[in-house]
């Protein structure tokens, strides 16, 4: 049962990453539109989201839920040690979801309105970076459970330039996913063209972050290299991610818009596989070589056992209904 | 809230009376606005379990945590309902369109009931057992059924319908007094003033049934709601008063003789535990939870008599509704029901102190030590009054739009 879920949690990170992740782009691909052009890019993305939107937050909370009754002892390691980006992550989920409820659901339309955009571009893009930068600070092995001053226990487990790039590595991502997704919901052949640039920009920020991540783990001393390409899983995964992404966007130039969404989502699980592959089950590495393993840190065996079956049921309920919901308002050609 | 929406959706479809769609319409935007920000807080909460209580969440979070993982599942499900319901008009077969409207209710109901379920933990820790600093032989489906489950879910789904009923029907007594949509905002009321009334009716009951395993279970926060110093037999019930610490007298309070007894223990000769037999490191602050406790009874007792008003209305004097003194009385209770039911939870919290796990875990000992949390908690503060005055300046709004956007209707009083 403990596999069943640790499966769980990777998927919900999975689709957090993929389906929050498409949000945040949007908002995202929002801030770096022009402003001729942003009130139209907002409605496409309004009515490809509006729907949908509240689900795609949940998986956040079903992973942190797994965390915290599944391995508790990991929970309370990383709720210590990376306090202050959680507490600016939730700042930015806080904003940015009142934000994209408020622009939606005020009745008046006035000027209000504008502050509602700019407080949901600002944290499109804060949110993701700092849930990047607390993803990369659980491998950066730079948490340091024995540290005594505040600096190296609080600050420095997090803002070193490996978390940071990964942040920014993870912005890009998500303003690709978005790129991709919109790609699919325009008819108009001027959006698409938009979209397209957008996603191409994406794309190579994506690939400049990427290398960045690999100087900074090089400078950090993270074997970063050898997790990736160290063993034949890693290397399957980036050959198969490159592949599909040469596919992408060969299909985006001749016109095509199915299976982008397909493959860029491929493209996303490849990145996820490789970076956790390696190092699993050790989900957080700490300074001097110590580590968390979700096997050693699991909660009690009823617990687990429990929890395994909740979210085997809670996928019954879940599941049919929420591919119902995406089926039911896709665009219609 | 949704279930206010779903009878509304209900006569929409039986009558095609198009001011019930209307209604509707407008309660859902309410329900969004309420989903979306109780969504995010949802999210926040699940993360400050572990930034504020670390060692707490590492000990109990794998016994008490299964509601939680059955909550995830709930709330999912109504984010998935919802967006069904708000976007679906026009799309779906009407009544699948407005059983996903249901959805969004039972769901919301269920997923209150969990959490509520996870914190009855912390009042009456079950489902493990306690040996040298040990949580050994964790059964986390006894954690969840745990003896305070069931009354305090009762107590909260009661409360949440009697303050959503009240604050609704205020809000549209208002309109009406003001001449405004009448015939919308009446319909509105009379829909919102019914689930209101029967849970402010209802309410006392689960309260006893509360304070009567509180007395059993957590005999320190029964004698700080109480203001209950001395044990003694025939306790007399204390009604307002101001507490006194150092003399351990209660001034200026009401004291009705072995009524404190009678209604724990059904016998006005009963002897009710007071503070004097509690360890002074294991008491909590009287004086909070005392007012706390007095301010939600009093306005339970408001709310229980605004009800009876309303029926007698309802079946004796028509008239009254038309009339603004009668409207005012609902205008004004607006507030009371989140009032009571904040000040329950106040009750309810510092009352179990100095525990987080009564009898097992100071609030102390579980802190993180991170330093500086304090700053921590002033963001945090800021942030929710300010989202909360975000929630009401949006309702301000819509509801100051409902003449533009629900325009169809008699502007004549119905009788």
């Amino acid at each position: 049962m403990i596999y069943v879920v640790i499966v769980y949690l990777w998927v919900a990170l999975l689709l957090y990453l993929l389906l929050g992740g498409a949000d945040f782009g949007a908002g995202i691909i929002e801030m770096f539109t022009s402003e001729d052009n942003k009130a139209k890019a907002r409605k496409i993305m309004y009515e490809a989201i509006g729907p949908i939107w509240e689900a795609n937050h949940m998986w956040l909370i079903i992973a942190i839920v797994i965390l915290f009754v599944g391995f508790p002892t990991i929970y309370a390691t990383m709720s210590i040690h990376l306090h202050i980006p959680l507490v600016i992550m939730l700042m930015g989920i806080i904003a940015r979801g009142t934000a994209f409820a408020f622009r939606n659901y005020d009745a008046v339309v006035d000027n209000m309105q504008k502050v509602y955009n700019k407080i949901f571009v600002y944290s499109s893009f804060i949110t993701p970076l700092f849930l990047g930068i607390i993803a990369g600070s659980t491998v950066s092995g730079q948490i340091d459970v024995h540290a005594n001053t505040f600096l190296s226990a609080y600050i420095f487990s997090w803002l070193n330039w490996f978390s940071v790039t990964i942040g920014f590595f993870t912005v890009a991502l998500c303003g690709f996913v978005a790129a991709i997704f919109l790609i699919g919901e325009t008819t108009d052949p001027a959006d698409r063209r938009r979209f397209v640039r957008k996603a191409l920009q994406m794309n190579i920020a994506a690939v400049i972050f990427g290398a960045l991540v690999f100087i900074s783990a090089i400078t950090d001393k993270i074997p970063l290299v050898q997790w990736v390409f160290g063993n034949p899983v890693g290397i399957t995964a980036v050959s198969l991610a490159i592949i599909s992404l040469i596919i992408l966007w060969y299909l985006i130039y001749n016109g095509r818009s199915k299976s982008l969404r397909l493959l860029a989502g491929f493209q996303i699980t490849m990145i996820l596989l490789t970076t956790t592959y390696k190092h699993y089950p050790n989900i957080v590495i700490l300074k001097n070589g110590g580590y968390l393993s979700l096997l050693e840190n699991k909660g009690a065996d009823k617990t687990i056992e429990a929890l395994g079956m909740a979210l085997l049921i809670g996928s019954v309920f879940i599941l049919p209904a929420l591919i119902y919901l995406i089926y039911s308002f896709q665009k219609k050609e | 809230m949704p279930f206010f929406m779903a009878v509304a959706h209900f006569y929409w479809l039986k009558t095609k009376d198009p001011v019930y769609k209307n209604i509707t319409k407008a309660w859902s935007k309410g329900v969004a606005i309420f989903f979306a920000t109780g969504a995010v807080s949802g999210t926040v909460l699940s993360f400050e379990l572990g930034l504020l209580w670390p060692n707490f969440m590492k000990n109990a979070g794998p016994i008490f945590g299964m509601p939680f993982s059955l909550e995830g599942t709930a709330f999912f499900i109504e984010a998935i309902a919802l967006g069904f319901f708000l976007y679906g008009w026009d799309k779906f077969n009407p009544w699948f369109h407005w059983f996903t409207g249901v959805i969004v209710g039972v769901s919301g109901i269920i997923s209150g009931i969990l959490v509520v379920a996870a914190n009855s933990w912390m009042n009456s820790p079950a489902g493990f057992d306690y040996v040298n600093g040990q949580y050994l032989n964790i059964d986390p489906i006894k954690a969840m059924f745990n003896a305070a489950w069931f009354e305090q879910a009762l107590h909260m789904s009661i409360a949440a319908f009697a303050a959503t009923g009240f604050a609704v029907a205020g809000v549209h007594a208002l309109m009406i007094i003001k001449r405004k949509n009448i015939k919308f905002h009446t319909m509105a009321f009379r829909i919102a003033i019914v689930f209101a009334a029967v849970a402010a009716i209802l309410q006392p009951l689960s309260g006893d049934i509360s304070a009567r395993d509180v007395a059993k279970r957590q005999p320190a926060k029964l004698a700080a709601m109480e203001a209950h110093f001395k044990t003694e037999r025939a306790s007399p019930l204390i009604i307002g008063g101001i507490p006194d610490l150092k003399t351990k007298e209660v001034n200026y309070a009401i004291k009705i003789p072995g009524l404190l007894s009678f209604m724990t223990y059904d016998d006005f000769n009963a002897e009710v535990t007071g503070l004097d037999r509690i360890p002074i490191k294991d008491q909590p602050p009287v004086a909070i939870t005392h007012y706390a406790f007095q301010t939600m009874v009093g306005l339970g007792i408001l709310m229980l008599l605004l009800s009876l008003v309303y029926f007698f209305a309802l079946f004796k004097r028509k008239a009254w509704f038309n009339a603004a003194w009668f409207l005012k009385l609902f205008v004004a209770a607006i507030p009371i029901g989140f009032v009571a039911l904040e000040a329950g939870w106040t009750v309810t919290e510092v009352g179990r102190q100095p525990w987080i796990i009564q009898g097992v875990m100071r609030t102390s000992e579980a802190i993180t030590p991170i330093p500086g949390i304090r700053y921590s908690f002033y963001l945090f503060t800021a942030v929710y009054l300010s989202l909360s005055l975000a929630v009401i300046f949006m309702l301000y709004r819509q509801i100051k739009m409902v003449p533009k956007l629900y325009d169809n209707e008699v502007t004549r009083p119905i009788s």
